[in-house]
């Protein structure tokens, strides 16, 4: 198996590491924050962001430093830094390993966003059930600020950066980032209608940049070992540097791997997670998250990173690989998400609220063999008049899994269907689906 | 009245925010973590607080799935069901737990002990199957694992075979 080396993982795999701040500083933390405070310009940090490739590691792989120039130059009042810690993208559970043994290096990346952007406060919004993890975060941050690298004039600089903890309350569309935005302002968590974007009205109204966990805690690296460093590993010039990819369902050894992008999926599913658990064959991946539509075994040498990916017809999103073996029924498979996106969804937009609803209850009738054939083109019909229709993205997640299995699967419908018919135990649902 | 008992606290949470709004989901936090679940008065309460009317407290304590507006049992488990637990055995899981404990999901014991609560993913996949009881996670879970944890938290009130802070896989060897 090959070796790489890690970057975000580092610390925490070396034995006896606690995430301490005295471990952290063992290990070279906050080195680069001295490095650039006061001694490198707020904009010339923006152009090493940039020059290093470094992409969104949430979701949409949106490039950092571009979000952080769209911050208006001129503007006189607040500005404001926005920790997306909301990980709740089913197949993810990166950040919280990230939060929960090294909290340093992303309040360091934190405090290095914030200078870039002229941010005096930033908020680390932490999805409600990691209760554990918005505890290490606040001890943490206690023990930065003792040290004088949180609050009023850190380390003699005139910089002055605060850092909050802000917990979600169980709502999978906060991670949406003006979902986000309108939860930490204390309202509904529904998503705003863009433009105008959150880089000009963001939190409060004010200029605000949101940044994913794990793309903040790149930055300690990217400012000590240089933009040319970061942008020579993964997969140059669109995917630079590492993803911790998480790996679930059946493989042998589920978890977070952290890998240079541009390595096969066969290379991250058949050597880092220890191939299937059991003899029988993959048969179906999601490579990104519950957003991303399904893959198959024919996809199994697409390099992860964000373009080729893209062109298999899916999204390398959040970096959540969740596989399944041969006997997995792929209509069960695309009902469980269809009932998650239906649980979660915001109710904002109609396609959506409703879409989802009459999904869940076509998904239902197929797969407890009372659906007909006809069902499959409502199916269609419903997912492409949800995707593009909504406010947000959360209306195209929700349609992947349905269009995705269709494409790949389409038998596996029919045959149910078959059921039904001979079966004749074709009647109608009662109205209205249960949650 | 939380302003009597927690006044500094109450300050602490308002210092952090230059729009007082924003102290809204923290407050109703310190109201369930009082109560254990949010009453209608501890709503009007905050509203005061905040500045706020009643209506746009409870429109988004509504919202949240992790605020009770109603009790729940002192021990409120949560399995996962979404489709990574599942393709593990989470509706095993909850089957089990249903049996031990004489419920369905969304059920409470008579003896107001334990809730349960099949609810979406709570990002432990790689885990899997798991499930989170108040503050606590439970990850990798077996059913003789399950009945050392449900005599733990009737005994004790705790169990050491909580999770966390996570790494998985650990760098060396692994867990129970």
């Amino acid at each position: 198996m090959a070796n790489y080396e890690p970057i975000l993982l580092k610390n925490m795999l070396q034995p006896g590491y606690t995430g301490s701040l005295a471990d952290y500083e063992r290990a070279g933390g906050y080195q680069a924050l001295r490095k650039v405070l006061g001694k490198v310009s707020p904009s010339d940090v923006t152009a090493v962001v940039m020059k290093s490739g470094l992409r969104g590691r949430g979701g949409a792989g949106f490039p950092t430093g571009v979000k952080w120039g769209f911050l208006p130059k001129d503007y006189q009042g607040p500005r404001y830094l926005c920790c997306n810690a909301d990980e709740s993208e089913p197949g993810t559970f990166k950040d919280r390993q990230l939060i929960e043994r090294d909290p340093h290096q992303l309040i360091e990346g934190i405090l290095i966003a914030c200078y870039a952007i002229g941010a005096a406060s930033a908020y680390i919004y932490i999805r409600g059930e990691f209760v554990l993890g918005a505890k290490i975060l606040e001890q943490a941050i206690g023990e930065a600020r003792a040290a004088g690298y949180v609050g009023k004039n850190i380390l003699g600089s005139n910089s002055t950066i605060d850092v909050w903890v802000h917990r979600g309350a169980g709502a999978y569309i906060c991670g949406e980032e003006t979902a986000l935005l309108e939860s930490l302002e204390g309202k509904r968590g529904l998503p705003r209608v863009k433009p105008p974007f959150p880089a000009t009205h963001g939190l409060y109204d004010k200029p605000t940049v949101v940044n994913n966990v794990e793309t903040l805690a790149n930055l300690p690296h990217i400012m000590t070992r240089g933009a040319e460093w970061f942008a020579s590993i993964g997969s140059p010039p669109k995917s630079t540097g590492t993803r911790v990819f998480c790996v679930s369902g059946h493989v042998a050894r589920p978890g977070n791997y952290e890998v240079p992008m541009g390595i096969t999926f066969r290379e991250l599913i058949y050597e880092q997670a220890g191939g299937m658990r059991s003899d029988k064959k993959l048969k179906a991946f999601i490579p990104g998250g519950a957003s991303a539509p399904f893959l198959t075994p024919d996809h199994l040498d697409v390099k992860l990173d964000f373009e080729s990916v893209a062109q298999a017809g899916s999204m390398l999103g959040s970096g959540g690989v969740t596989v399944m073996e041969e006997g997995t029924d792929m209509v069960w498979a695309a009902l469980r998400l269809m009932e998650f996106f239906y649980h979660e969804s915001c109710g904002k937009c109609s396609p959506c609220r409703e879409g989802s609803s009459w999904l869940v209850q076509i998904m239902r009738r197929i797969v407890n063999k009372r659906g007909q054939m006809s069902d499959l083109e409502t199916l269609t019909d419903l997912c492409k008049n949800i995707a593009g229709r909504t406010v947000c993205a959360f209306g195209d997640a929700e349609v992947s899994p349905i269009m995705s299995t269709l494409k790949h699967w389409r038998h596996e419908y029919v045959t149910l269907i078959h059921a039904a018919e001979t079966a004749n135990l074709i009647r109608p649902e009662p109205a209205g689906a249960k949650h | 009245m939380l302003q009597t008992t927690h006044k500094a606290e109450i300050d602490d949470i308002l210092s952090r925010y230059p729009v007082r709004r924003s102290a809204l989901l923290p407050l109703l936090y310190l109201a369930q973590r009082e109560q254990g679940y949010i009453t209608e008065s501890a709503m009007q309460e905050i509203a005061g607080i905040l500045k706020l009317t009643p209506p746009q407290v409870y429109e988004t304590a509504t919202f949240y799935t992790m605020l009770n507006l109603k009790p729940v049992g002192r021990f409120h488990i949560q399995v996962c069901k979404s489709l990574m637990c599942a393709l593990v055995g989470s509706d095993t899981l909850i089957g089990w737990i249903g049996r031990k404990l004489g419920i369905k999901p969304g059920e409470t014991t008579a003896d107001k002990l334990f809730t349960l609560s099949a609810v979406e993913c709570l990002a432990a996949c790689g885990t899997a199957p798991m499930m989170q009881i108040n503050d606590d996670y439970y990850e990798r879970l077996t059913e003789d694992k399950l009945d050392r944890i449900l005599a733990d938290l009737r005994q004790t009130g705790a169990s050491a075979l909580k999770t966390g802070p996570f790494m998985w896989p650990e760098p060396n060897g692994t867990r129970q």
